[in-house]
């Protein structure tokens, strides 16, 4: 090491380093779309948090009297259900649980689905074939379909519900997650490392985690929008979330008798649905464009 | 400095060779048919021997596909051979001796392409010192040793330890890959096209670097290339490698000057001169090399070779020698052949 030892570098103050999260932010900054859907997904959490202290009435209460209330009727500002519960409480509340079942399969999908797709992906050969063959399976029925299924095998409830859209998320994830993973273990940095001597679990912590997991997170944030459309699909079936409870899905449900007496009033719940989904469908295209390191 | 990382000592002397290559073949199945059934096999690289001596620069040369770079990665076991074996210092590589990792700690890598040869989420400095760590070397010191070889390779630690790869050009990150590669104290790096890709001034400010290094650390270089003249100025030794085989191989000057084989011939009349009154006229090679899958029987160059006769289809020719340490596989200059054009065979002289 002496050698190098005549080298010696005088510690200085280090220019501003811009990593790699603070490219992706200034440049999502200036994505006027993206940072509108954020803002639109940030007010429904925060909605959600703090639906207790938002609603104006009880969204459980019934009315016998007062059903079917048009939209801007005085005391029920978005009209009445079918019950005669005020819809802009039930609206309020439904959030949380309508963002839940969209978020939390997803979540538990991302987890599970990179892990199986990474391993898939960088181990490769025989392992790989296994693995993807084993996950087309899934893959082939539709998502419908499969979370229709899966949750009538194992029963309605809201528990079954969130079980069941996770399967159908985990092979799509792992796809996505196994297509990124043989990307870039075939890149020379991965070389590299292999030819330092480093073992595979070490390359895959420092040197393939790092660029796989953005991508298949974007993608992820993709599927939130369908998760919740799955999970309100579910409900609306009977499978998922049951009455009373305030949720998106099964209020448009029980409403749709109402279709043709209020219109509107029946519209509501599919209205929330629509601007969440494509608020999380936006932002995960923001995040898309702005994830490129080629500038 | 820890004990965890000095540097390797040399073994056998000066006279025993860093690297010997035995009979190394890499074939690559070609999967046809739904069952994944191997149908045929791509010679990529077909039985090679050479070796490369201490503190010497072995350049290697010949046409894309030819096998420089599996050799490469062979040589590094990044992929696994076929078959034969690779010695360095006098211990088979894998064998108990001398265990595939303590191997790579002695014997590294710079690629060709730069960009994809550097971890886009790390820094440089972070790059540079993985290496280290792996090998057990503490986080501090790892980055004060990368810290050192960036300034070594003209890269000022203050402006760049901690910068991304998409922020330097092309130039700096082939510093930083060599930085990287020397991280482990190697004794022999392998150059793998390391300089094609660089525009003409700053390769050559990056050969002088590596000429320096060489110089400074003792080390031994593999230099792969398609580019003649840059083979020539680097390299003490040439190999020329034509269809996965050895065509010829000797002191560069010998190759340069006296060329055995009619394929470095033709490599070398394809030289670009900037000579006006020595410009070449007529391509001296026409078509592509045969394939791989399925080489031409006998010597492999016949089929495009201007002195080719019946018999060099008939009989492979052996790497025999030719004059003093040069070699070369080519039935016309090989005593006793039976090409029309090889010398008479005077007993000694069938050294082969």
């Amino acid at each position: 090491m002496a050698v190098l030892a005549q080298h010696s570098v005088v510690e200085g103050p280090a220019p501003k380093a811009t990593g790699y999260w603070t490219g992706v932010w200034r440049r999502l900054r200036r994505d006027p779309v993206a940072i509108a859907a954020g803002l639109v997904i940030l007010a429904l959490i925060l909605m959600a948090i703090f639906a207790p202290y938002l609603a104006p009435a009880d969204p459980y209460r019934t009315s016998t009297l007062r059903r079917l209330r048009p939209v801007g009727t005085a005391g029920y500002p978005l009209g009445s259900d079918e019950l005669g519960r005020d819809m802009l409480s039930r609206l309020i509340f439904g959030a949380r649980l309508s963002l839940f079942m969209g978020i939390t399969p997803v979540v538990l999908a991302f987890g599970i689905g990179s892990a199986i797709g990474v391993l898939a992906g960088y181990v490769g050969g025989w392992v790989n074939t296994a693995i993807m063959r084993t996950i087309d399976v899934f893959y082939a029925f539709p998502s419908v379909l499969l979370a229709v299924a899966l949750s009538g095998a194992l029963g309605a409830g809201f528990g079954n519900a969130l079980v069941s859209l996770t399967v159908v998320f985990v092979p799509q994830i792992a796809r996505v997650a196994e297509a990124v993973t043989t990307q870039v273990r075939s890149r020379d940095y991965v070389e590299a490392a292999r030819a330092s001597g480093a073992g595979g679990f070490t390359i895959v912590r420092v040197h393939v985690l790092g660029n796989v997991l953005g991508p298949i997170f974007v993608y992820s944030t993709s599927l939130i929008s369908v998760s919740m459309i799955l999970a309100s699909g579910l409900s609306f079936l009977g499978l998922g979330t049951r009455p009373p409870e305030p949720e998106w899905g099964l209020m448009l449900n029980t409403l749709r008798t109402a279709i043709y007496v209020q219109p509107w009033l029946a519209a509501l719940p599919g209205v929330m649905i629509f601007i969440t989904s494509i608020a999380f469908n936006l932002l995960a295209d923001g995040l898309r464009s702005a994830m490129d390191v080629k500038q | 400095m820890s004990a965890a990382l000095s540097p390797p000592e040399d073994r056998g002397g000066p006279a025993q060779p860093l690297l010997s290559v035995k009979g190394l073949l890499k074939h690559f199945p070609v999967k046809k048919g739904l069952l994944g059934g191997v149908s045929a096999k791509v010679r990529a690289v077909d039985g090679i021997d050479f070796e490369v001596l201490k503190g010497e620069t072995l350049g290697v040369v010949g046409e894309s596909g030819c096998g420089k770079s599996t050799t490469a990665r062979l040589l590094l076991s990044l992929i696994d051979p076929t078959a034969g074996e690779i010695v360095f210092d006098g211990e088979r590589v894998g064998s108990r001796a001398l265990s595939l990792k303590a191997f790579r700690r002695q014997c590294q890598m710079v690629f060709q392409d730069s960009y994809s040869s550097l971890n886009p989420r790390l820094t440089i400095e972070a790059s540079v010192a993985f290496a280290p760590q792996v090998h057990g070397l503490p986080r501090r010191e790892a980055v004060a040793r990368a810290r050192d070889l960036l300034a070594r390779v003209g890269l000022d630690p203050r402006r760049f330890a901690e910068r991304y790869p998409h922020e330097l050009s092309g130039g700096q990150r082939q510093r930083v890959n060599i930085a990287r590669a020397l991280a482990l104290q190697p004794r022999l790096i392998i150059l793998d096209e390391a300089v094609s890709a660089l525009d003409k001034s700053i390769e050559a400010q990056v050969l002088n670097l590596l000429m320096d290094l060489k110089e400074e650390f003792g080390l031994t270089y593999i230099f792969i290339s398609h580019d003649l003249n840059v083979v020539r100025f680097i390299s003490d030794r040439v190999m020329v490698m034509y269809l996965g085989k050895v065509a010829e191989i000797g002191r560069s000057d010998d190759v340069f000057s006296r060329a055995q084989h009619p394929y470095t011939a033709a490599l070398l009349s394809s030289m670009p001169s900037l000579d006006p009154d020595n410009r070449t006229e007529v391509a001296p090679l026409a078509g592509d090399p045969p394939n791989p899958i399925d080489p031409p029987p006998g010597c492999r160059f016949h089929t495009r070779c201007p002195l080719a006769e019946p018999v060099c289809s008939a009989k492979e020719p052996p790497l025999a020698v030719t004059d003093g340490s040069h070699r070369a596989a080519c039935l016309a200059v090989q005593p006793g052949s039976g090409h029309s054009l090889a010398p008479p065979a005077a007993g000694s002289e069938m050294a082969a």
